[in-house]
């Protein structure tokens, strides 16, 4: 780094430049969000805002007979707005043009929109929305992936399926046949609610020169601009985007804000009053994106020594009722589905298809999470079946440099996966933790085995663990312990050639008073980015980070670097921002012909070029690093710059008299380069991590004729802090040359692994090994009942093809 | 909030005689719905789905506060709130199975403002502290303009949601007697996490041992696998006189089968819940097996 040549000349000791990357730093905006000063788009006061609501439809599919408004309500000053109001296309604008911002007659989903109501008063507002009568033509709703692919009605083209997808290395059926042993498994997972802790939310307002302004709580503001730009038919400078603060977003607000964003904008539209729209909780659960469920099939041969020979994979997603995001939440998922292992034949089938539900959409992890649950769960069940450590399995198998990925991708630089794996073994003891759960699990069985209820602990005191090997038991409880692990990897950026696609620029500018100023599109949901671009821009320019400005996401002001998604904003935009940074000192102190020395010397310097030389700017794109190369229509090449990795490991307690499993330690290790900002870092790793918590054992949308059953937080169940269990992270840093400061991703990767890792330990601990997540207790119950085992009981041996499926 | 809050009314009266001569008065209009501590109320004004539109907010009612010990038992007045059970050092002593029930209650700030009376006329099936006020045999006293009555807790539910107390009646006090000697309390929540859930079963016992070790007083209570919070009588016939051995364990938990009727619901399933209410049985006579072989 150019910091190191500029100290001071005449000074006794070595003044060390304000050093920002890599230490943590007082987040910029954290005062503002404890203080409460920070306000949500709820908060905004509006002179003469109407409070816009959104009517629903009550059925998954059919036909809308007819809409009418009931004589019998006070209709006086409630704005009402539907398809026929759009000035432009009725479409929410993404990557296929087939959802619309508002049902016309066809409807595909409970919960799509057809009716905008707004009033000055958001009870009246409340009450119109149960004086519409809507009268629908009901038709055969299509829930579920089997009857979807099994065309029991036609939703999308002629085969139901979005999005195909084939990637093939090697030889697959010639490598299975030539394994020792091939071993077949069946995974399944369900969708999950981003839960977000402020929900979707958004103000718009017409504008004097006839244009549109639109604040709230996204991710992605050109998203939303383009949506808005196709929907009112408007030249992309009439709209303007702002984003307000946001309160965690996890991809819930990716796609949707084009929608509620395009239906507060209609009724703005139509009424000439700015409106506002936040939906409460049941309306955000039950109407919004989801994690796309999935059915997984593997079929892995492998050799005796637990070699990886061939990987035949099958992938199913549920897209929800239209295209949206899928086809490139399909692509991450299939990508990552062989998981991060050296595997000579594999070929991934993917395909996501049409039902009738509320489309689903990304979520941290995008697709990655399913598919490498699956596959790190068949791990587990390669390892049984050879009688492997799985830790061992893994060790074998895991990625090195140098190594190939499914899709040809040569790993060049920067493969953590040995190391994640490692640590995270040698932190949590692995093997002497094992062989002591398996020993007290024992223990406690025999012990619970006698016919007579008395006296099992005697000698013991209630609640009491004993020091060495008898293990828990508590007021007469049945626990068992055990512990899993789960690798991940997951790619950093846009897939293939999405970032080129994408093209994103960010900025830095002076500010009026010498400062220097950040502006891009990239947004703070609650992880840190404003801290961490500031850190970035601070360390290249040696100042401190609460010296740099960091401008609103605003599509008026700001270039567009692409949506805040992916793992990108660090790796991607932080290295335009860090170039930009090295342009603007460098520029700076030709100007000034001497080096900047600090915070001071640099507002005095800015100051005077700016009344000097006039506003100073500098913005950079993104490029393509040359050595990476994607070939979209064969799905070949270098599918990310770089991959990070982590590892997962959980140790659980399992009362099998309830089925209720309890994590008791966690440790997550995780590859991601560089922590610009170690606490925050850990931060996104320790709640990724409890989210795959919850994604493993408790979280579960239920459905009632394709609506959402349990949309309140009462039973829609997350993790609260006391479901989570103490979290050692460590953080391995095997540095990127492309990013900056050598930082990779590190937003997604923490969702990847745990939800493998408990499903693991529970099978340590029960013997159950339960192919489903969440696994409820219900499951579990069920699954300890039915004798569900850890062996190989699926696998079929030798070079037998398609070896029957149990 | 999708309730019309403008449109409520809410009346607060300056002492308990005043609060019944209202809700009285009301029994000919809309009737006052009562209100202690809020916590289940605001979830259904929440959702647009409130109980009522006219409510007697008692919280200010010193009457029906506070935890007296007595000879025989303890009285908690109606607005006790769990926090408040879970801190008093007499019931953790002699009602530990109360204090463990409060303790799992919502979390700390529900514990704070919801009430042993509210919890019982909100009438859910799944109520924490349900179950064990019926194992301890509890007396609920309810009073109105007309007078006073004691209504012993287990005659208190007619059906899902529905109290044998008359429209005009306000909870004011419940009564638990002490436990007979050297009997053993239990209390197991099973809900859908560790803390902020609702119950898909929650299950309370009783047991005391005579002289020959055989089962001499025996209350099952269970919560969430019927419309209302039940005693498995059944079950408890089939282990009152016996020995706790497997054999009885196993003849009562297939009696329990017969006690209860566990539904699909939002929650959790029939399947899981027969199963699970009959391991609770079997975990309880264990526990007390343990505690027994202890001594």
């Amino acid at each position: 780094m150019a910091r190191r040549a500029r100290l001071p000349r005449a000074s006794r000791t070595v003044l060390r430049p304000p050093a920002s990357v890599g230490r943590s730093v007082p987040r910029l905006e954290g005062l503002d969000k404890v203080t409460g000063r920070a306000l949500y788009v709820d908060d905004l006061r509006v002179p003469g805002v109407l409070h816009g609501r959104t009517v629903r439809s009550t059925i998954a599919r059919g036909r809308i007979k007819r809409v009418r408004l009931d004589p019998a309500f006070d209709w006086s000053g409630v704005v009402v707005a539907d398809h026929r109001d759009i000035p432009g296309e009725n479409l929410v604008a993404l990557i296929e043009d087939d959802q619309p911002l508002l049902a016309a007659e066809e409807i595909h989903h409970a919960e799509e929109p057809i009716l905008l109501l707004a009033h000055e008063d958001p009870e009246r507002v409340e009450a119109a929305t149960r004086a519409v009568r809507i009268e629908y033509e009901p038709l055969e709703p299509v829930l579920t992936i089997e009857d979807s692919l099994a065309r029991k009605a036609p939703l999308y083209r002629d085969d139901n399926v979005f999005k195909n997808i084939l990637i093939e290395r090697g030889d697959v059926e010639r490598g299975l046949a030539g394994s020792d042993l091939v071993i077949e498994g069946e995974y399944r997972c369900g969708h999950q609610e981003q839960l977000y802790i402020e929900n979707n939310g958004m103000i718009a307002e017409r504008t004097p020169d006839g244009g549109l302004l639109v604040r709230g709580s996204l991710q992605c503001p050109y998203y939303v601009h383009k949506a808005l730009v196709r929907a009112f038919a408007l030249p992309p400078d009439k709209v303007r985007i702002v984003q307000t603060v946001t309160g965690g977003g996890f991809g819930g607000k990716e796609e949707y804000p084009s929608m509620i964003g395009g239906h507060a904008a209609l009724l703005a539209w139509k009424s000439g009053r700015p409106v506002k729209i936040v939906y409460d909780r049941l309306e955000d659960i039950a109407a919004t994106t989801k994690r796309h469920p999935a059915a997984i099939k593997l079929r892995t041969g492998v050799r005796r020594d637990g070699t990886l020979v061939a990987n035949a994979i099958d992938i199913v997603m549920d897209g929800g009722a239209y295209v949206t995001l899928s086809p490139v939440v399909l692509s991450r998922g299939a990508i990552h589905a062989a998981g991060p292992y050296r595997c000579p034949n594999v070929s991934i089938r993917a395909r996501a298809v049409a039902t009738n539900t509320p489309p689903n959409g990304a979520f941290r992890g995008f697709g990655a999470p399913q598919t490498q649950f699956a596959v790190e769960c068949h791990m587990d069940r390669i390892a049984a079946a050879l009688g492997l450590d799985p830790l061992e399995l893994r060790r074998r198998n895991a990625y090195r440099l140098g190594d190939v990925t499914p899709t040809g991708q040569v790993l060049r630089e920067s493969v953590g996966a040995l190391e994640a794996l490692e640590t995270a073994a040698r932190r949590a003891r692995w093997a002497e933790r094992r062989a002591r759960h398996e020993r007290e699990n024992r223990d406690n069985e025999a012990r619970e085995r006698p016919a007579g209820l008395g006296g099992a602990a005697a000698g013991r005191r209630r609640g009491e663990t004993s020091r060495n090997g008898a293990g828990p038991r508590a007021n007469g409880r049945r626990l068992r312990r055990g512990i899993g692990l789960a690798l991940a990897y997951h790619g950093a950026g846009f897939t293939g050639s999405g970032e080129v696609k994408l093209g994103s620029i960010a900025a830095l500018d002076l500010s009026h008073d010498g400062r220097p100023r950040i502006l891009s599109a990239s947004t703070e949901i609650g992880q840190g980015t404003t801290t961490m671009f500031a850190q970035l821009v601070a360390e290249t320019l040696g100042v401190p980070a609460d010296f740099v400005a960091v401008e609103t996401p605003d599509t008026g002001l700001v270039p567009d670097s692409g949506p805040t998604v992916a793992s990108r904003t660090c790796m991607v935009v932080g290295g335009l921002l860090e170039k930009c940074a090295r342009a603007m000192r460098e520029r700076l102190e030709l100007f000034a012909e001497r080096p900047i020395r600090d915070a001071r010397d640099f507002q005095r310097i800015a100051r005077r070029f700016l009344a000097e030389r006039g506003p100073l700017r500098f913005e950079r794109g993104y490029e393509k690093p040359p050595e990476i190369e994607w070939d979209d229509d064969r799905y070949r090449g270098d599918a990310y710059g770089v991959f990070s990795y982590g590892c997962c490991v959980v140790e659980v307690e399992v009362d099998l008299d309830t089925g209720e499993t309890r994590v008791l330690r966690t440790i997550a290790t995780a590859d991601i380069g560089k922590a610009i900002h170690p606490i925050l870092a850990a931060g996104q790793i320790e709640g990724g991590t409890v989210q795959g918590l919850g994604y493993g054992l408790l979280e579960e949308v239920r459905w009632k004729d394709g609506r959402v059953w349990n949309h309140q937080l009462t039973n829609y169940i997350i993790p609260t802090s006391m479901d989570a269990s103490p979290i050692e992270v460590v953080i391995v840093e095997l540095p990127y040359s492309r990013g900056p400061f050598g930082a990779k991703g590190v937003g997604e990767l923490p969702m990847d692994a745990p939800a493998p890792a408990i499903v693991a330990a529970i099978a340590h601990a029960t013997g159950a090994r339960i192919d489903e997540i969440p696994v409820t207790p219900e499951r579990l119950l069920e699954g300890l009942r039915d004798g569900a085992r850890r062996d190989g009981s699926r696998s079929s041996p030798g070079s037998r093809r398609g070896g029957k499926r149990s | 909030m999708r309730s019309a809050l403008s449109t409520l009314e809410v009346v607060r009266p300056r002492s308990l005689d005043h609060a019944l001569e209202a809700l009285g008065r009301s029994v000919s209009g809309e009737r006052l719905v009562p209100l202690a501590g809020g916590t289940d109320l605001f979830v259904y004004l929440n959702a647009g789905t409130p109980p009522g539109t006219r409510y007697l907010d008692l919280w200010g009612l010193r009457e029906l506060r506070g935890i007296r010990v007595r000879d025989g038992g303890v009285r908690l007045g109606a607005l006790t709130t769990f926090r408040e059970i879970r801190e008093h050092p007499v019931l953790g002593r002699r009602f530990p199975s109360l204090v463990a029930a409060a303790a799992e209650v919502g979390a700390w700030q529900i514990q704070n403002r919801a009430t042993l009376a509210g919890n019982i006329a909100n009438a859910s099936p799944a109520g924490d502290s349900l179950p064990v006020l019926m194992a301890h045999d509890a007396k609920v006293d309810v009073r109105s303009a007309r007078g006073a009555r004691e209504v012993a807790f287990e005659r208190l539910y007619r059906g899902y949601r529905e109290l044998t107390v008359d429209a005009d009646e306000l909870i004011t006090a419940v009564t638990l007697p002490f436990p007979p000697a050297r009997s053993f309390p239990f209390f197991r929540k099973v809900g859908t996490r560790r803390a902020q859930s609702i119950s898909k079963v929650v299950f309370s016992g009783l047991l005391a041992l005579d002289r020959e070790r055989r089962i001499a007083h025996v209350r099952l209570a269970y919560g969430s696998v019927a419309p209302v919070t039940l005693r498995a009588r059944r079950a408890e016939r089939a282990l009152r006189g016996e020995p706790l051995a497997a054999s009885v364990a196993a003849r009562a938990r297939a009696a329990l089968a017969e006690d209860i009727a566990p539904i699909d619901d939002i929650r959790s399933s029939r399947d899981y819940r027969l199963a699970v209410a009959g391991n609770l049985l079997e975990q309880f006579l264990r526990a007390a097996a343990e505690s027994r072989a202890r001594r």
